[in-house]
């Protein structure tokens, strides 16, 4: 990847990554299509469910997502996906830290499996216990300031609000609430789920969000290493035009030569 | 409320989701168009992936008297049912090809599949098999809840057919012959804890388009009701079978794909499975378009996996138990005859080759598995 046009690095938990980037590992057509997309779109960090990995130790060659992930390359950030309240979620990022994985958690409590949902008062219980027990916990959660706020208090390391439902590729359906979390953050803001071009991921960025993550619309696209590189560098440009202070839109016609230029000559 | 009182006003009360469903089922409808929006649908929400499973028969037993089925009780075959250990092997022998996902099956008979045994069969292949399902006769919410805590995760029962006359019909005999009480099992199951939910119709029975109505009013009520499970949706069609039934309403390739694609576009996040009733061809034709599980290399006989169980082979005639004579009966028989016989490893292939992840694992056992919690 060339030289970032974003200056600034994101920093989370203490850890400073030059990508802002974050991708997910589900819905590829294979293991080696993932792999090459990760490689592809310059991130360093990587999300895995729990429920397609091998957690039994006992390297099971047909859970075997984690093969394909360096870990020497990306931080690996196992998800909870498939968790349906605080208990379960607890249970799976205990198991994914003692077989040997990252104390990183990508909370996820979704009651619903339509529109994978996220639950608010499971996600901010399960964030409770699991930043008690040391975890670095990155809550994904439904596009909401107050509860943004009570995870950040909890402890949590970001707070990971949708744009719009997993997998919809609908964009900033959220964006006024959006406005709001990152406003108010004191902690990272990481936008996920329903991001599905990449204008979408610029236009993010250019909110203010710190990062964001793709999946599916890297995953099903016909190239998705292609498309994967189109999103970095879409985020860069993004990161770069908000890190530059963007233009306000106004409502009338602005002379490029100004009106009022004698009073500074 | 259950869904028997949305059920008997149909086809009423249809809601302008399930009359668009309907008009999809009509032939007016260009195939190709649905097929490509179809498919399009299932990528963006499935993505490129497919799983697998693999059935895993307990028992042909059964007191059910069903005259398309062939393990009904008067039907003169050879039956047995698999001890704990032997079910264990068969899992084995199963994880070995690749599954991790298992669906257990068995006939309705109180005396061979009880409680206990379920939970037993559970709870042994849950340690070394992250998702267990079962395909068992209904049951009450109460009787579902320790095989739940035993680590099952899916329910899978068809209502075989929507019709009540034809219902009542074909079950001559056994507790089998009550449709509301099987039409309600789902939503015990849901009380009962269970995460995934499969149902589905026995296409050869009646009109496919009424029943395919029926079904997909099912699905809608338990999307409504039931938010929390995953809901899937099986069509198998009629087999070859002991007791040599002729399906009375064939359903022809072209209404099943239509069908198939239909409830993909109606339901665009549900799971939609298909069996290996299914011949080669076709499973490979619907590989891309909007199915997301698919069972692979199947034996739907007790012990078809390893060889278990023959040691306890008997023969039944009406339901009476009589002894076997010289060879035969070395095996139990199958429930019904497959047409798909390609082995996991071929499947797995195959979907590969039309730019498809084959997913063994989708589940954990940490996920909802309360004992283990406990």
């Amino acid at each position: 990847m060339s030289t970032p046009l974003a200056q600034q690095p994101l920093v989370i938990a203490g850890r400073t990554f030059h990508s802002r980037l974050m991708v997910g590992t589900g819905k590829f057509a294979s293991p080696q299509a993932m792999s090459d997309a990760l490689a592809a779109s310059g991130t360093e960090m990587v999300t895995v469910a729990l429920r397609r990995a091998d957690l039994s130790g006992e390297g099971d060659p047909f859970a075997d997502i984690l093969d394909f992930i360096d870990p020497e390359k990306y931080l690996l950030i196992p998800n909870t996906s498939g968790a349906m309240n605080a208990e379960e979620a607890v249970r799976l990022a205990r198991l994914a830290a003692a077989a040997g994985l990252p104390k990183w958690i990508k909370l996820e409590i979704h009651p619903d499996p339509r529109y994978l949902l996220p639950d608010p008062i499971e996600t901010l219980k399960a964030a409770e216990i699991l930043v008690g027990e040391g975890f670095t916990v990155l809550p994904y959660i439904n596009a909401d300031p107050v509860l943004a706020k009570r995870l950040e208090e909890a402890g949590t390391a970001t707070v990971m609000p949708l744009a719009a439902p997993i997998g919809t590729n609908k964009g900033l359906d959220t964006k006024g609430q959006l406005e709001i979390i990152i406003e108010q953050a004191g902690i990272p803001v990481v936008i996920d789920a329903g991001l599905g071009i990449p204008s979408h991921a610029a236009a993010a960025m250019e909110l203010g969000a710190d990062a964001v993550l793709i999946n599916t619309a890297i995953a099903i696209a016909s190239d998705p290493a292609r498309m994967a590189r189109a999103f970095a560098v879409a985020v860069d440009a993004g990161r770069a035009a908000f890190e530059m202070g963007l233009p306000v839109a106004g409502r009338t016609a602005r002379a490029t030569s100004p009106l009022t230029g004698f009073l500074d000559a | 409320m259950s869904f028997v009182d949305e059920f008997n006003r149909l086809p009423g009360i249809a809601s302008p989701r399930l009359q668009a469903f309907q008009r999809l089922l009509e032939p007016g409808h260009d195939l190709e168009a649905l097929a490509a929006r179809a498919a399009q649908t299932t990528r963006r929400h499935f993505g490129k992936t497919m799983r697998l499973f693999a059935p895993l028969y307990l028992s042909n037993e059964c007191v059910n008297n069903c005259k398309y089925c062939g393990f009904s009780r008067d039907n003169p075959i050879f039956r047995t049912t698999l001890s704990v250990d032997q079910v264990e092997a068969e899992a084995r022998y199963l994880a070995t090809e690749g599954f991790r996902s298992i669906l257990l099956v068995a006939g309705e008979h109180p005396k061979f599949v009880s409680n206990g045994y379920l939970e037993d069969c559970v709870r042994r292949l849950s340690a070394f098999v992250p998702s267990v399902a079962l395909e068992v006769g209904p049951m009450e919410t109460e009787e579902y809840r320790p095989v739940v805590a035993a680590g099952a995760e899916g329910l899978v029962v068809y209502q075989e057919t929507y019709d009540r006359a034809t219902y009542d019909t074909l079950h001559t005999a056994g507790p089998k012959k009550n449709f509301d009480w099987r039409l309600e099992c789902p939503e015990r199951a849901y009380q009962a804890g269970f995460r995934r939910i499969g149902i589905g119709a026995l296409l050869g029975l009646a009109d496919w388009r009424a029943e395919a109505l029926a079904l997909a009013a099912h699905c809608d009520y338990l999307l409504r009701h039931c938010w929390r499970a995953s809901v899937t949706v099986s069509l198998p069609r009629l087999r070859p079978a002991a007791g040599e039934f002729e399906p009375t309403h064939p359903v022809s390739d072209r209404d099943f794909t239509r069908l198939m694609l239909a409830l993909r576009l109606t339901f665009p996040q549900v799971g939609l499975v298909l069996s290996t009733r299914e011949p080669a061809r076709l499973r490979d034709g619907l590989m891309p378009l909007g199915i997301t599980l698919m069972s692979a290399g199947a034996r739907t006989e007790p012990g078809g996996y390893t060889g278990a169980g023959r040691e306890a082979l008997h023969r039944t005639e009406r339901g009476k138990i009589v002894p076997l004579i010289g060879t035969e009966g070395e095996y139990a028989t199958e429930q019904f005859a497959i047409s798909d016989d390609r082995s996991a490893g071929e499947i797995a292939e195959k979907l590969r080759s039309l730019g498809l992840d084959p997913v063994w694992k989708d589940w954990d056992r940490a996920l909802a598995h309360q004992e283990q919690a406990a």
